[in-house]
């Protein structure tokens, strides 16, 4: 009930902040909404112990779909693109997943980096797709519904928002049941786990899934709030940004990654805003004292907070 | 009386050592049996061989009338095997009663918090509750790994040296609200056990291994009064004439 109301309160002001905030702040948010979606799937692999350096592969395996879609067969429809977004992540998770599953610690880290890199080489290399310049997207409609100009963007940013919220939700749901506990479990000791009557293999295998999935569709929601894609979305450097999210929010709660990632987004315009050429060191300083001084993530200082109230 | 395990012709070596030389063994359903030995004479070898964890070279393990070799653990667990170990497998971060809520949950128990409560008092474990089972001491871990084990679809528990690092004066208290536990569970225990004080107060019946072999088998007073066990697992001197 509590947690309804909390994605009621987010999505009301979400939607203002849709409708009511200049173009540049509707842009900002929908890139923090995104990035946001993709690190609530890396918390939830991460509640099984591992962390994936590659979640840009699904990142920019959801932009690409995204932007085929409209590029290859025309398709203009906001939503089409942010579900088939999803579903291409999902997907490709699937298969995957089937190999990684079975990796652990630094060896899941780095396959899942190594496989993202892959699709970095491929992209660069196929001039069909735009090579390193990649190639536009444009979406006019939202379930068929077209908007006049300026106004589309606040539209998909609304519709991005209501589809985070219920995701949000719903692993909320999930992880404060039995699976999330089990998830622990098999990053705690998996020989007990299988000891029990459990598969590991399996938990890993489905929290890799929906990681996928919502890095996708975060990939598609980044198409759609830039308008472009580019091979940039599978680089490693993106991977880390995600993972940099993680652990700036924490990952005991799933309001936690939306928030780190409206302050990674915040942190970064006013760090290329007014030191255009060590924005990347401010990031880095700010990485440093997270880890020096709450390790534990920024959400730590809510729930002190919470506690001493 | 119907065995609920019964070991057919196990044979299993690492390299040179044979830690199994051809072992048949029957388990009879609600019995306490002991499986003592010096180390390396194959009792947990004979444990890992009934749960899936190693596959024997040649031999069947029948259990409920089905041969259970080549499954894995997971499998073996869900027809009915728990087991404990020597060094206790529990979820380190989270708090007693997660450990079991999630043990009853995969075992799938109708409602798993009345079962962990069920569980919890069993075990004695209520004021632990909410304790962190990584800052436990070890005599509760040990307490918290058979609890875990013993959910509610245990048939057959397997005990790998339940009192082992636990203090002497601990061991009884222990074993008292593990037997307890498993007798009112109905089960059928196995337990791997050094102290032969342990083993004469609660086995009915006992097994005594050496070189991957069972040199005496019965009622604890006849094996621990044998001259074979006395010498290979006691470790008592005894008159050559004797032996």
């Amino acid at each position: 009930m509590k947690a309804l109301a909390a994605a009621a309160v987010a999505l009301a002001l979400l939607i203002a902040l849709a409708l009511l905030a200049p173009q540049w702040l509707v842009f900002m948010a929908m890139l923090a909404l995104a990035k946001g979606v993709v690190v609530l799937g890396l918390v939830v692999l991460m509640r099984t112990g591992l962390v994936s350096f590659g979640q840009g592969l699904y990142f920019g395996i959801g932009a690409y779909a995204a932007a085929l879609l409209s590029h290859q067969w025309h398709i203009a429809d906001a939503a089409v693109m942010l579900l088939a977004a999803a579903a291409a992540g999902g997907l490709i998770a699937a298969l995957l997943g089937l190999l990684l599953a079975r990796y652990r610690d630094i060896f899941f880290a780095m396959l899942s980096l190594a496989l993202s890199m892959i699709l970095y080489g491929l992209l660069v290399k196929s001039a069909a797709l735009g090579s390193t310049d990649g190639f536009n997207l444009h979406a006019r409609t939202f379930f068929g519904m077209a908007f006049a100009s300026g106004m589309e963007r606040r539209v998909f940013l609304i519709a991005g928002s209501a589809c985070a919220v219920v995701a949000a939700l719903m692993v909320h749901r999930l992880l404060g049941r039995h699976w999330g506990r089990l998830a622990s479990a098999v990053r705690d000791n998996e020989l007990r786990v299988s000891y029990l009557g459990a598969s590991p293999y399996r938990v890993v295998y489905v929290n890799y899934l929906i990681a996928g999935a919502l890095a996708g569709f975060g990939g598609a929601l980044a198409a759609l709030a830039v308008g472009h894609v580019d091979p940039e979305t599978t680089y490693w450097t993106t991977s880390g940004e995600f993972v940099f999210i993680a652990i700036l929010g924490g990952t005991q709660s799933i309001i936690a990654p939306f928030v780190a990632a409206a302050i990674f987004e915040a942190l970064r315009t006013i760090a290329s805003q007014y030191a255009p050429n060590v924005w990347q060191m401010s990031l880095g300083l700010a990485m440093l004292a997270i880890i020096m001084f709450q390790p534990a993530g920024l959400w730590s200082l809510a729930e002190r907070w919470r506690r001493s109230a | 009386m119907n065995a609920v395990l019964t070991a057919e012709g196990l044979k299993k070596s690492f390299g040179a050592v044979t830690a199994a030389a051809n072992i048949s063994l029957a388990f009879d359903a609600n019995t306490v049996v002991s499986l003592i030995g010096a180390n390396g004479a194959g009792k947990t070898t004979f444990l890992n061989m009934v749960t899936g964890y190693l596959k024997p070279d040649s031999g069947r393990i029948m259990f409920d009338r089905r041969n259970i070799v080549g499954l894995s653990p997971r499998q073996i667990t869900k027809l009915g095997v728990s087991r404990s170990f020597q060094v206790p497998q529990l979820f380190q971060t989270l708090n007693v009663r997660d450990n079991l809520l999630i043990a009853e949950s995969i075992a799938g128990a109708k409602d798993p918090q009345a079962a962990t409560d069920a569980a919890l008092a069993r075990f004695a474990l209520e004021p632990y509750g909410h304790q962190q089972a990584g800052l436990l001491p070890e005599g509760i871990r040990k307490l918290l790994d058979v609890a875990m084990a013993l959910s509610s679809r245990s048939k057959l528990l397997l005990l790998d040296e339940p009192t082992s690092s636990v203090s002497a004066d601990e061991k009884f208290a222990i074993m008292d609200v593990v037997m307890g536990a498993a007798r009112a569970a109905g089960v059928t225990v196995i337990f791997v056990e050094h102290d032969m004080d342990i083993v004469a107060r609660f086995a009915g019946r006992v097994v005594a291994f050496y070189d991957g072999g069972i040199i005496a088998d019965g009622t604890p007073d006849t094996v621990l009064r044998a001259d074979s066990v006395r010498r290979y697992v006691i470790g008592d001197e005894v008159p050559h004439a004797a032996a």
